[in-house]
């Protein structure tokens, strides 16, 4: 389990241009569980998941893990819990260009020292997963949004992380390509990943899939609700 | 220890697909590097080369030679001279040496005739150099012209062609009997060009030189170390020169590999925002960057020497042959002996692989230690 406290991230702290991105948050990601951030463009979602998957640290605020407190620890070991834990699928997929679809989903693990035949023997068994296993020596700017994305997932799963988080998972997609997304997601939910997602897309927080929707606006929580109903007033804020 | 092989085998193959991934801007980076690099090591091979091909070559040299000067210009010396040398205690022999330069203005060459002390040719004919055979395309047997001293032509025979082998000194050589050399230059009989002394003692050299200043004021002694030392520096000196004149084109080179280095572009930064955040380490991010500057380095550095050791030993040093070779207008082709000095190759490392390994990496530490969700915004 994630427990976020009071969280509050201020980018430009003291400058002209400083901007409160979220305010005393404070929200619980259960195991096994599809929570969902929803909320207007602005409303802070990316940064709370970038605090809850360690990618940055809050102004204020405890992020605990487990038992585990990570707001004070040090890079190198929020590195290691990062590679270990979580699984991202960026908004904008974020592989590198100029790569071939196989290297993106390998790159995660390669300062693991895994062997690297075996490496790929894996990754091709993820990518086959997701029927990219024909497009493993394409580059990325070849593949279409729906192969690049699936890919992007492909990679998350990789070091076979605990948690996936994914962004905006379906800014980029059309209908077709976004309930195909929530399959995926389903089909790794029933796997034993803990899944959050942040979206203002219907199709993800209206699924069934979602346990626990978090709705937000102006960098706070407005809202926390349980098995896709909402609950009035979040208590935690 | 395997975990870790295959963590740097891993993350090499990545670098190497990021290196190719922008072939045209490292491709170009390599070319200008591998160039400086060419250029710096040909300079340093070939005059080192050359010192030491001289230095062989003047360990057979008189160790001391006297030459008369009037004001203070060489001067022929009267033969006379070698008989009261003689005299100074130490001195074991005399020899008057005659030799002198001919400028060949059809050619537009310098030549130097010189006496033989053994087996000069016959009257009537000469051995030249491979450099002048070349020129005048001259065999053994042919009749090669030159222009006395009085205007009038003198010819004689080619008895032998110079091997090449000690081109540096023999290409623009021509031997010849002393009565033909006399008859050419005009030099009286009781006079010489040098006298060059054997001495029994190699300390005393300094102090038999005094004696025969003191004695006969209008010489002047050259002792061996001298002219060794004499050439060092002017090898040093030309060298020096064309390090001058390539510092320019060094110094365009540091200021766009600092560029290239120091900074990184948005699609850099981006790059190492997302190896961040899908799990590599700050440590792993420099490594990578490590060995980007140094794949880049190595390379040029290999490269650039061993087209410098091709350009110098196997070319010729064609490329500035020019300004680093003698005055003479006929420049002899020789080729150097190879002679690579692993300090030389060091000190060629340690300007150019390591501090362009280093410059790599710091612009990438300041972003690999933020976060990633900073740096993918």
């Amino acid at each position: 389990m994630i427990n976020a406290h009071g969280i509050g991230k201020v980018f430009n702290a003291d400058q002209p241009n400083e901007f409160i991105a979220l305010t005393d948050v404070s929200v619980a990601i259960h195991l096994n569980e599809v929570t969902i951030l929803k909320g207007p463009s602005g409303s802070g979602k990316t940064t709370l998941l970038g605090i809850i998957g360690c990618m940055a640290r809050p102004t204020t605020g405890r992020i605990v893990l487990g038992e585990r407190e990570m707001t004070s620890l040090p890079e190198r070991f929020l590195t290691s819990i990062r590679r270990q834990t979580f699984g991202f699928i960026f908004q904008q997929f974020n592989l590198i260009k100029g790569l071939t679809a196989l290297e993106n989903v390998m790159i995660p693990a390669y300062p693991l020292g895994e062997k690297h035949s075996l490496l790929r023997e894996r990754a091709l068994e993820i990518m086959a997963l997701f029927n990219l296993a024909h497009r493993a020596d394409a580059r990325i700017e070849w593949l279409s949004g729906g192969e690049a994305q699936r890919v992007a997932i492909a990679r998350a799963l990789i070091n076979d992380p605990p948690f996936i988080i994914a962004d905006e998972p379906t800014a980029h997609l059309d209908t077709k390509l976004s309930r195909e997304f929530m399959a995926i997601m389903r089909r790794l939910k029933e796997n034993g990943k803990t899944i959050v997602l942040a979206s203002h897309d219907p199709i993800v927080y209206d699924s069934d899939l979602a346990e626990q929707v978090i709705e937000m606006c102006d960098g706070r929580v407005l809202s926390t609700g349980r098995n896709g109903r909402q609950a009035g007033l979040t208590l935690f804020a | 220890m395997t975990g870790n092989f295959e963590r740097q085998r891993s993350i090499i193959d990545f670098t190497i697909a990021s290196l190719l991934r922008r072939k045209g801007k490292n491709g170009a980076l390599l070319v200008v590097y591998t160039l400086i690099i060419f250029l710096l090591s040909s300079v340093i091979f070939f005059t080192h080369a050359l010192k030491r091909e001289a230095a062989q070559v003047l360990q057979e040299a008189p160790e001391i030679i006297v030459q008369r000067t009037l004001t203070g210009r060489y001067q022929p010396i009267p033969l006379s001279y070698a008989a009261r040398i003689r005299e100074i205690r130490g001195v074991v022999s005399v020899r008057p040496r005659l030799w002198g330069y001919y400028y060949d203005g059809n050619f537009l060459a310098n030549y130097t005739f010189v006496i033989p002390d053994e087996f000069p040719p016959p009257v009537g004919s000469v051995i030249i150099g491979s450099g002048i055979a070349k020129l005048r395309e001259a065999s053994p047997g042919d009749i090669i012209g030159f222009t006395g001293y009085d205007g009038k032509p003198q010819s004689y025979r080619v008895k032998e062609v110079l091997a090449e082998q000690s081109q540096l000194l023999s290409a623009d050589l021509i031997l010849i009997s002393e009565s033909d050399y006399r008859a050419l230059s005009g030099i009286p009989a009781d006079l010489t060009t040098d006298l060059v002394l054997k001495v029994r003692n190699r300390k005393e050299f300094a102090t038999i030189a005094e004696k025969i200043t003191k004695l006969l004021p209008d010489t002047r002694p050259i002792i061996r170390n001298e002219i060794l030392r004499t050439y060092d520096a002017i090898f040093s000196w030309r060298s020096g020169i064309v390090i001058v004149i390539f510092s320019s084109a060094a110094l365009a080179f540091v200021i766009f590999a600092w560029d290239k280095a120091t900074g990184l572009s948005a699609e850099e930064r981006k790059e190492i925002g997302i190896l961040k955040a899908v799990g590599w380490e700050s440590s792993d991010v420099l490594l990578m960057k490590f060995w980007e500057g140094l794949v880049i380095s190595l390379s040029a550095f290999l490269l650039g020497t061993v087209l410098g050791y091709i350009h110098v030993f196997i070319g010729s040093s064609i490329l500035f042959v020019p300004v680093l070779k003698g005055w003479s207008t006929l420049y002899p082709e020789f080729k150097l002996v190879p002679f690579v000095d692993f300090g030389h190759l060091a000190a060629i490392f340690a300007l150019t692989v390591v501090p362009y390994t280093i410059t790599t990496i710091i612009p990438s530490w300041r972003v690999a230690t933020m976060d990633p969700d900073s740096v993918l915004r």
